[in-house]
């Protein structure tokens, strides 16, 4: 279970976050929502520790992230970045096969080639990405290598930030019931940031709205079409009319 | 009135400031780098790596700098010698400031030109792109699989690229000196050898160990408090190469000091 109390972050003088109350049950998979720079990204790199949040409190499972022990911590999670971030020194497989290369996970090369072609197959890729090099691939393509290196370790919490963007309507298709199997099958814990309302409801427990550094609303995903909170009607409908400025 | 004096004060003392402020980020990044040396795990391969693109790829241009250096010595020191009948030092002056100075600052500014931006742009990018935050998330630690393999690599890569410069350097010399100088072969080697001491060898090598070391740390440094984009990256390329270059020019005098004075 993860769990944020009263987060603020700042950068300089612009404040991102002010005040985010939020839970993630464990086994249940939160998406977040909200306009573009608001701060879903900074919300899930504070949780990992990337950025460290001004105050409050973030715990996994009741241990404050800021003091938990680096490595058994971040042993427990799987990241997508939101562009990707693959490293562009390495073909693709021993990017998806890169936790299995080193550390206390470390195996054989061939069998870490062997989960990686196996995790590079469950997101659509086919075996012959394998050697490529990531700036040999597509956007969309990088995106799911990112996708496999986040679940190649089978991690009980898996953070997706913006997976389908960039992808055409079946491959989002595909990823978004690719995450719900990873949150069935494996009991992990997902946070994902979304935009394609489509995906949210395809793999959603919960949704949470974050606007103006808060969460703005949050309740199970079958409560969304009829909760009244004008931002989240909005969010939903795509209007450029209402309480959200579209200039920003 | 007040201000008119104030106001350069103040921004002398900003600039003092900042400059402190660095100094002591960098040596705080330093020490961090090197308290990973003994502690697991390791990157091998990673180290291998950097050992050929850092060492092996910079035996051009540090030989070819040597090369014409040493011929242009071999000049100097002739027209400058002939002023008063000393034109024989020609050989022994040419390795010693060659061995002593040349052949280390001269490599490490050339290494300086083409390592140290290489590895800020390359760190830069991987930093802007997120890739430094991926590998944190997959229990890597940048400082130990990017930071040190590249820092050793140049460190122990730089006191060898710096005698391979210096026997450059000497030939370069050489060849001047016989076909344009009229320098008798042995009568040259002979000069060279007699006159040069181990020392003079030795301590222009630990120079290049020094400067090698100043070098990826300022690469690295620069590389990872990269700003954002490909401007930030291209900021973050210049300061390497500046800093590192007028690092490498005042350690140089400080260690001249140390070793050669009284
Ligand atoms: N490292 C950083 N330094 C300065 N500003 C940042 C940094 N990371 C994010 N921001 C700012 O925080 C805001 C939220 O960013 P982000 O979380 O990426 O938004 P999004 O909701 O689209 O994911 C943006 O205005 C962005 O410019
Ligand atoms: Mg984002």
């Amino acid at each position: 279970m993860i769990t944020l109390s009263d987060v603020h972050k700042s950068f300089g003088p612009k404040q991102v976050l002010r005040g985010v109350n939020l839970e993630v049950p464990k086994g249940e998979s939160m998406v977040i929502i909200g306009g573009s720079g608001t701060g879903k990204s900074v919300l899930l790199k504070s949780v990992l520790g990337l950025v460290r949040h001004d105050s409050g409190m973030i715990l996994l499972d009741g241990e404050d992230v800021t003091r938990a022990a680096r490595d058994p911590f971040l042993a427990r999670f799987g990241m997508l970045f939101q562009g990707a971030a693959l490293f562009d020194s390495l073909p693709v497989w021993q990017n998806v096969a890169f936790r299995l290369m080193r550390g206390h996970l470390k195996r054989p090369k061939s069998e870490a080639r062997e989960i990686a072609i196996e995790k590079l197959r469950r997101v659509g890729l086919k075996p012959d990405v394998a050697d490529l090099y990531p700036s040999e691939l597509s956007g969309g393509m990088q995106k799911r290598v990112g996708l496999a290196r986040a679940i190649a370790a089978e991690p009980e919490i898996i953070f997706f930030d913006e997976p389908t963007t960039g992808l055409d309507p079946i491959m989002s298709g595909v990823i978004d019931d690719l995450i719900r199997e990873i949150v069935v099958e494996m009991g992990a814990t997902a946070m994902t940031i979304t935009h394609d309302m489509s995906s949210v409801r395809a793999i959603a427990d919960k949704i949470a709205m974050l606007h103006d550094g808060v969460i703005q609303w949050t309740g199970p995903a079958a409560d969304m079409d009829s909760a009244d909170d004008p931002y989240l009607r909005q969010f939903i409908t795509g209007s450029a009319d209402g309480p959200i400025e579209a200039v920003r | 009135m007040a201000t008119l004096i104030l106001a350069p004060l103040a921004t002398i003392g900003r600039s003092v400031m900042r400059l402190l402020t660095g100094v002591g980020r960098v040596s705080i990044y330093a020490g961090a780098t090197v308290s990973h040396l003994f502690r697991p795990p390791f990157y091998p391969r990673e180290f291998l790596i950097q050992l050929m693109q850092i060492g092996f790829l910079s035996l051009p241009v540090v030989g070819l700098t040597a090369l014409f250096t040493g011929g242009a010595l071999a000049l100097q020191i002739y027209s400058g010698g002939a002023r008063f009948n000393a034109e024989a030092v020609v050989p022994s002056i040419v390795a010693i400031g060659m061995v002593r100075e040349l052949g280390p600052v001269l490599g490490g500014l050339m290494v300086a030109g083409r390592v140290a931006a290489a590895i800020a742009a390359e760190i830069g990018t991987m930093k802007v792109t997120e890739q430094i935050d991926a590998l944190v998330t997959l229990s890597t630690n940048p400082l130990k699989y990017l930071t040190l393999p590249r820092v050793l690599a140049a460190t122990l890569s730089l006191p060898l690229l710096v005698a391979i410069g210096d026997s450059i350097g000497i030939f370069g010399g050489y060849l001047v000196g016989t076909t344009r100088l009229g320098f008798n072969a042995a009568n040259y080697i002979q000069n060279t050898v007699d006159f040069l001491e181990a020392w003079d060898v030795i301590s222009g090598m630990i120079k290049g160990a020094v400067f090698g070391f100043i070098v990826a740390i300022m690469g690295c440094y620069h590389g990872m408090n990269s700003g954002k984009g490909a401007a930030g990256v291209g900021r973050a390329t210049t300061n390497a190469v500046v800093s590192s270059s007028i690092l490498i020019l005042a350690s140089n005098y400080i260690l001249t000091e140390v070793f050669f004075s009284a």
